[in-house]
């Protein structure tokens, strides 16, 4: 029977965010196909939740255990899923392990990729997926014939009940050699949410006047407890005002929040693609004709030093 | 050192995108073409390194039609030594790509490849790694730093929450992201002496791919917004809004 591989990230033995949203894009596609799904977990040792994966959509859960595995190592994960029987598609998360990993994959097993799919579907003999392209300014769909290998986003799903045990069994690693060799991820004293993950995205721009400002941003997220991240457009991350890990836009990260504040941004062509499939768009900027009011859902015009303070007291408020 | 520089060009990121008859690509007549703006860190990553290590060659390959040869000066004007130009038709097949270039690099003897992490047109992000795994070769994607000691790379990359460090043997290859250096404009000097450097063509065949655009769109526009107000005295009305219509807080 063809199966669907469903890739799992997990980082220190917990399965990563977007899991289980994977594992729901890959239920439906293999309902669609009559296939069943197969949720490979690569890991060194135990890692929590594999029995709720099952009641997520998998059919059966892989177990392959390796000591490499203790951090990512993309030469075991791809020697282990192209040791598979041949499935019809291979579904990671578009996040940037799985991106990192789907073209290895793709390129191990002769198969092609599709990376950032927002929706996937099976189409005669093909698998279909959507994608953005030019960073959101245009939607591509393409056909992925021969084994498809597909970095799905995770936030295009919802988790799905399937409301079964999917058994759980351990596959072998095969012999590989590992080329590359991770040795750690450091993360920032402060730990905070990457704005590609946060629900709230408060981003500035020119408009703060100053690198200093931000700290009225950060002080908006705090108001949103811990589901906020601040981000920023090119122009202040080019003038080096804040990390670029931050942008927002064409030449930075693509982002999908519920809700999206504008501060002080006047919405380059560039910055638009990048924010405009969040859900639910606030910008606040002092000229009323800012190119930003036109994607927006609410805009507040005048000026951001007195309106952002005023704004962080009322969400504080409204959320206590 | 010997160091593979692989280049695309792309529309300009303040490009506006209209759609072309047929639906499928976009319409490249009103488009003002650039070098993709990650490839410019690949660039600047070899020249720094070529700089290092004396006696080192840089190279800049491009598959493309002839197009793609005013960007590969682009790359020689900024301080590349020499050009390959894979003259041909690329696909929208990745592995397709990979496949034409991998071809080429593997009789090359180059210690390092890199890469831009992707092209801001397609967004593919996968021709660099398909090069590395159809090569054999150890390979990190999106890279941020880049240090090479004694045969050695040390490379960092950011993932979601955190900063990841790794290790290879070279030869290797890379994918280069924003905050890896910043990239060098090409001078009136380097523009003239451009003009000298040795510039190969080799067409090239890209073989059958197993990807096929059915359809380009512009996503759907979004629903007009209002101005809630002017100034602090707005702020009530934004957070009724977004309580009791947008339900977001």
């Amino acid at each position: 029977m063809a199966t669907i591989v469903a890739v799992l990230e997990q980082r220190d033995g917990a399965l990563r965010k977007g899991a289980i949203e994977l594992l729901a894009a890959a239920r439906q596609l293999a309902d669609q196909c009559g296939a069943t799904v197969d949720a490979l977990v690569c890991a060194a040792g135990d890692v929590a939740g594999i029995d709720t994966l099952g009641a997520a959509g998998a059919d059966r859960v892989l177990v392959a255990k390796h000591a490499d595995f203790a951090t990512y190592c993309p030469d075991g994960i791809v020697a282990t899923v192209a040791s598979l029987p041949a499935p019809r598609a291979v579904l990671v998360a578009a996040t940037a392990t799985g991106k990192d990993l789907a073209p290895r994959i793709a390129a191990r097993v002769g198969g092609p990729c599709g990376m950032d799919v927002t929706a996937v579907s099976i189409e005669g003999d093909a698998v279909r997926v959507t994608r953005p392209v030019y960073a959101g300014k245009a939607i591509q769909t393409v056909d992925l014939s021969g084994v498809a290998v597909v970095a799905v986003r995770p936030s295009a799903y919802q988790a799905v009940s399937a409301g079964k045990a999917g058994a759980v069994e351990s596959v072998a690693v095969p012999e590989f050699t590992r080329r590359l060799t991770v040795t750690g991820v450091s993360r920032p004293e402060q730990e905070a949410i990457d704005i590609a993950e946060a629900r709230v995205v408060i981003a500035g721009g020119r408009g703060l006047g100053d690198p200093k400002h931000f700290a009225l941003l950060e002080q908006l997220g705090a108001a949103f407890g811990g589901e906020a991240a601040v981000g920023a457009s090119r122009a202040v991350v080019d003038a080096g005002w804040i990390g670029h890990g931050a942008q927002v836009g064409q030449t930075g990260k693509t982002v999908a929040p519920e809700l999206y504040f504008a501060i002080g941004i006047s919405g380059a062509i560039q910055h638009l693609a990048g924010m405009r499939t969040a859900r639910t768009i606030v910008a606040i900027n002092r000229d009323k004709d800012a190119p930003i009011f036109k994607v927006a859902d609410y805009g507040i015009v005048g000026d951001l030093f007195e309106i952002v303070p005023a704004l962080t007291e009322a969400i504080r408020q409204a959320r206590s | 050192m010997k160091i593979a520089v692989c280049i695309r060009r792309t529309p300009d990121t303040t490009a506006k995108i209209t759609i072309a008859a047929g639906g499928k690509g976009i319409d490249e007549s009103q488009v003002k073409f650039v070098p993709n703006p990650y490839d410019e860190y690949a660039v600047e990553a070899a020249l720094t390194l070529a700089a290092e290590n004396p006696g080192s060659e840089t190279v800049v390959i491009a598959l493309g039609p002839d197009s793609v040869q005013e960007t590969m000066r682009t790359a020689l004007a900024m301080g590349i030594d020499r050009a390959l130009h894979l003259q041909g038709s690329p696909s929208n097949d990745g592995l397709a790509n990979a496949r034409v270039l991998a071809d080429h690099l593997r009789s090359g003897g180059y210690d390092l490849i890199l890469c831009g992490k992707l092209a801001v047109d397609d967004y593919g992000q996968q021709t660099g790694p398909m090069i590395a795994e159809l090569l054999g070769i150890p390979c990190a994607t999106a890279i941020t730093s880049l240090k090479i000691e004694n045969g050695t790379a040390t490379v960092e990359r950011e993932i979601e929450g955190g900063t990841e460090s790794a290790t290879c043997a070279l030869p290797a290859l890379f994918t280069t992201d924003k905050g890896l250096n910043n990239p060098r404009l090409p001078g009136v000097k380097g523009i003239l002496a451009a003009k000298k450097k040795p510039f190969e063509v080799i067409p090239v065949e890209v073989g059958a791919a197993q990807a096929t655009v059915v359809s380009l769109a512009l996503p759907p526009e979004r629903p007009a917004g209002r101005i809630i107000g002017e100034g602090a005295a707005a702020v009530p009305a934004l957070i009724d809004a977004l309580k009791n219509e947008a339900k977001v807080l």
